[in-house]
């Protein structure tokens, strides 16, 4: 293959892996919704509602609040670019993504800490007492979160010799046993509950919330609406899509498309649809019986992510 | 010319500076200073690129210079690198001075110790014997505490500050003398060649104790906890250009000074060494991180967030000299290379930071949080590149934080299963300190940049604020480009610091990184390519900016009031302040800060149940402060008091004392003669 096709072929697979998280993302939303209605006894929206409510809130007139300044319609554009970089450098659909030799778990954490953080700065920008509060909240329990998900890399880690992603899911088809190593197990379940906590769910975070002095997430974008909303709202389920793809992978990487022929990549999609759908069912079926915890409780959970994930790393480094 | 002239030059323009300093009158004599001394900062890092480039030392001696000693410079690839870092950050602070001198900062006095703190800590590093190294260390610190008391006048917390900075600095520098002499006394010659060539064959213990020593003494200089008490003192009561440099320079320094003594003077040395090296640093960035994050005073925050940095610095050397004790030497060099690193980069966003923060002060007067905001749309410039600095200092890709950050994750990472059990239990300590100093950073910053610089104006002052003149936006603006250039292209200075740690630890063997257009570990597979990342991230903003816009029917965006929950006339005093902002961490970590909360409730005459009035304060102190320092000034004080009474001003009593001690003397003599 020559190097024209070979960029081209890149290109391709890169935008495969960000189409799949962002319509696949929204879907994905709508279908945890969809299955919490129904256990509650509900019909519930479509499925397909939030991506109706993304291209009705596109054609939305643009609102500016008086004294923001250039941060708040940047925030939502960095948000939704970081995410997709990470979707472009992860090992979603193919073990061989374009970008891959420097998709390091690492980097892919760190760019999606540059689009919440400057999502927290966008809430104070408006200068009002809810932004703040929201703002205040996430960030917190981010930097709680933190230790948790480097922990987590680390342990991950330890059996490749490396953080980089596509290298560790291809050591895991060299020797598939990692899989079910206690060092991997830890680590995925505190992976579990860091993914819970970052992208805003029960118990951590209501999604669906509409009283202000309960709301983290939807707090902190209060003041978004139409097109900038449209892409916040798109960047979470970018984001929750990415998260869950990445656990998926890890437990079972299996399917992932191992080269760049297009039946290859078609497979890829399908195994990787089919096994975040099994996930995302589940999680939205124990959300049902989960009340949001009190903000100072979390810290309790958080750590308990934490020594999860360290008892990872200590049975990685005793299992050498 | 050979590089131990141009380094003789340097220092000679130094002194000039000085005296031009101390002898022109008041309307040149800025703008002469800052050119002399800027001329300084180009001379040294000339030779200091030199000494870079070829690996070669530079050396100058002169017998002339210090009685009974002489001077002996020797600049090698590791003091170069610190001559660079230096320069770095005096170069951007010193065009900021020429703007900033108007604000109480061109008194003779101050021009002049300006202009000799600079030379100073551009020859610190150079020292290459300990009278030269004592001389210049002191001359460093005389130097920047006559500019901390330069407001002392007006300010009651400056010339406390002073105390503070004044007493720390020189215990310290006698911890350093003391580590010197133990060195110097086995090794019959005070050169650092005959220091170095005598270290080996000392006893474990003496060994042991130099370290010790020196760890202390160069600890309290980088502002290391329990050491770092004068930090949030001094820093904030300094002119800003002086916090940039001592904040930004002199901190890192001390860093230099436990490098010089652990790798290079007594050559390494065992596991526990570097066990207490790295327990330091991940204490210091936890304590840092905390506080900076519950700080409101803007230029506190952001010395309590060196202390954070300096731990992120001990940390990285504290693994490297744990890999190089335990055979791993070229794990070791990466993760000197990271320390390395992460000083240039703190030198760069953290001299940023404090001339934003400087701007910020004289255009609005004040520097707590709570009162201000509003001030990016005030302050457009000074604004963005407080946020640069920020996202820098947070580690968010593609600043040079960053950077730094993922070397010290790679080099933790790669040394968790090595085999000895200290390490193994160290390292995931570190990685988790290392994420939550990371978390934490980010709510301090968030806040800082936040609550002071976006929603609406919480004072007078920040609402009437204005854009400061053009050379002290230059100044940050040429620091925040440094932030950028070395986040996107770290290949321009990583050669460097690798020159630099090749020369400093034997035996590294292969070379710890490789170069290109990305970031390559040899040996691991790691790699980071930040200027693809960069150019990625950039790209896909300008594709979702425009997506946004084409997608879109209505182009124009419509101003309107904010959501007030119903109420109309939202004020700017129903924002979160940096004190709520802070809140929520400071409940979580309410027993490590222990907060002090005052309520006064006044009810009333009628009814228990009807206020009145009711005030609450809060306040988070230092607790390291108050549990250990505390008492011994209290103790010391008593003494003074007692020794107070032996002098009650009458002449009798003082001969009679001359007698007493006359007499016990010749007791003494006759019978010990």
């Amino acid at each position: 293959m020559s190097t024209t096709w070979r960029a081209l072929g890149e290109i391709v697979v890169a935008a495969v892996q960000v189409i799949v998280t962002g319509v696949g993302g929204l879907v994905l939303v709508g279908l945890m919704r969809k299955v919490r209605a129904r256990v509650e006894g509900r019909v519930g929206a479509p499925i397909l509602q939030p991506l109706r409510d993304v291209r009705k809130l596109m054609r939305k007139e643009r609102l500016r609040p008086q004294f923001a300044t250039w941060i708040f319609p940047l925030a939502p554009v960095v948000f939704v670019a970081t995410v997709s970089v990470a979707a472009v450098m992860a090992p979603l659909v193919t073990s061989r993504p374009a970008l891959g030799s420097g998709a390091d778990l690492f980097v892919i954490v760190y760019l999606l800490l540059l689009g919440s953080t400057i999502l927290a700065l966008a809430g104070l920008d408006a200068g009002t007492a809810f932004g703040g509060m929201g703002s205040s909240r996430a960030v917190t329990i981010g930097a709680l979160a933190e230790p948790a998900l480097l922990v987590t890399i680390l342990a991950l880690s330890i059996s490749a010799h490396s953080s980089n992603f596509p290298s560790i899911i291809r050591a895991t088809f060299v020797d598939p046993g990692v899989i079910i190593s206690p060092a991997r197990l830890f680590a995925l379940a505190a992976l579990l509950i860091v993914i819970v906590a970052e992208s805003g769910r029960l118990p951590v975070d209501n999604p669906v919330t509409h009283l202000e002095l309960t709301m983290i997430h939807e707090a902190m974008i209060l003041e978004y609406t139409g097109p900038d909303l449209a892409l916040v709202t798109l960047g979470e389920a970018m984001r929750l899509a990415l998260l869950l793809g990445v656990f998926v992978n890890l437990i079972l990487p299996w399917g992932i498309a191992s080269s760049m022929s297009v039946p290859a990549l078609a497979l890829g999609v399908v195994v990787l649809s089919a096994k975040v759908v099994a996930v995302a069912v589940v999680l939205g079926f124990v959300e049902v019986f989960l009340a949001k915890v009190r903000l100072f409780r979390l810290p309790e959970l958080l750590a308990g992510a934490f020594v999860l994930a360290l008892l990872g790393v200590v049975s990685g480094v005793v299992a050498k | 010319m050979t590089s131990g002239g141009l380094l003789t030059c340097g220092a000679l323009l130094g002194l000039a500076a000085a005296l031009v300093g101390a002898a022109l009158p008041r309307r040149k004599r800025v703008l002469v200073t800052a050119a002399l001394v800027i001329a300084t900062c180009v001379v040294e890092s000339v030779a200091a690129i030199g000494v870079l480039a070829t690996g070669h030392p530079a050396q100058w001696h002169s017998s002339q210079l210090l009685p009974m000693t002489g001077a002996t410079l020797a600049l090698t690839p590791l003091g170069a690198m610190f001559v660079v870092l230096v320069a770095l950050v005096a170069v951007p602070a010193t065009l900021y001075w020429i703007g900033y001198a108007r604000h109480g900062m061109s008194a003779r006095l101050t021009a002049s110790s300006y202009a000799l703190f600079v030379a100073a800590l551009l020859t610190v590093p150079a020292a290459a014997s300990v009278a030269t190294f004592m001389f210049l260390w002191e001359i460093m610190a005389l130097t920047s505490l006559a500019l901390v008391l330069t407001d002392q006048s007006r300010r009651a917390a400056a010339r406390s500050a002073g105390v503070w900075y004044g007493v720390i600095t020189h215990i310290g520098a006698a911890f350093i003398l003391a580590a010197f002499l133990i060195l110097a006394a086995h090794s019959g010659g005070q050169s650092f060649a005959a220091l170095e060539s005598h270290a080996r064959a000392l006893a474990p213990g003496a060994r042991a104790a130099v370290f010790l020593l020196a760890l202390v003494g160069f600890g309290s200089k980088a502002g290391v906890v329990p050491f770092h008490v004068w930090l949030p003192k001094a820093h904030p009561e300094a002119p800003s250009p002086v916090s940039a440099l001592m904040s930004g320079a002199m901190v890192a320094l001390g860093v230099y000074g436990i490098v010089l003594f652990g790798d290079v003077l007594l050559g390494g040395g065992p596991v526990w060494w570097w066990l207490i090296v790295l327990a330091l640093g991940a204490v210091s960035a936890l304590f840092g991180s905390l506080h900076a994050a519950n700080s409101t005073d803007l230029k506190r925050l952001l010395a309590y967030s060196t202390t954070d940095n300096m731990g992120l610095a001990l940390l990285a050397l504290g693994a490297s000299g744990l890999f190089v004790a335990t055979g791993h030497h070229r794990l070791g060099a990466l993760s000197l290379v990271a320390a390395l690193f992460i000083l240039m980069s703190h030198a760069m966003f953290k001299g940023a930071l404090f001339l934003a923060a400087g701007s910020v002060q004289v255009a609005t007067g004040r520097r707590d949080l709570d009162e201000l905001g509003g001030l990016l749309r005030r302050m457009p410039q000074t604004g963005a590149l407080f946020l640069i600095g920020a996202a820098s200092i947070c580690a968010l890709p593609p600043f040079n934080g960053f950077v730094g950050e993922w070397l010290l994750f790679q080099s933790l990472l790669h040394g968790v299963k090595l085999g000895s059990t200290p390490g193994d239990i160290a390292i995931p300590v570190a990685v988790a300190a290392l994420a939550l100093t990371a978390g934490l950073t980010i709510v301090a910053f968030v806040k800082a940049a936040g609550v002071g610089f976006l929603g609406r104006p919480r004072s007078p002052g920040a609402e009437a604020a204005i854009e400061v003149p053009r050379s002290m936006r230059a100044g940050t603006g040429l620091l925040g480009a440094m932030c950028v250039v070395a986040g996107v292209a770290p290949m321009a200075i990583l050669p460097a610091a690798e020159r630099a740690v090749r020369a400093t630890l034997p035996d590294v063997g292969s070379t710890p990184l490789a170069h290109g257009v990305q970031l390559q570990l040899v040996g691991v597979r790691a790699v980071l390519a930040p200027t693809v990342l960069a150019a990625s991230l950039v790209v896909a903003v300008l594709l979702v900016a425009f997506l946004r816009q084409a997608l879109t029917r209505r182009r124009d965006v419509r101003v309107a009031e904010a959501w007030g929950c119903g109420r109309e006339l939202v004020t700017a005093r129903m924002q979160y302040t940096a004190t709520s902002f802070a809140e929520p961490v400071q409940r979580v970590f309410d027993d490590v800060l222990r907060p002090v909360r005052d309520i006064d409730v006044s009810h009333v005459a009628e009814s228990r149940y009807v206020l009145e009035s009711m005030s609450y304060r809060s306040r988070v102190d230092d607790r390291i402060e108050s549990a250990l320092y505390t008492p011994v000034i209290t103790t010391v004080r008593r003494w003074g008091q007692f020794a107070r009474r032996l002098q009650p001003g009458s002449v009798h009593r003082y001969l009679a004392y001359g007698l007493v001690a006359l007499v016990i003397t010749l007791a003494v003599v006759a019978v010990l003669g």
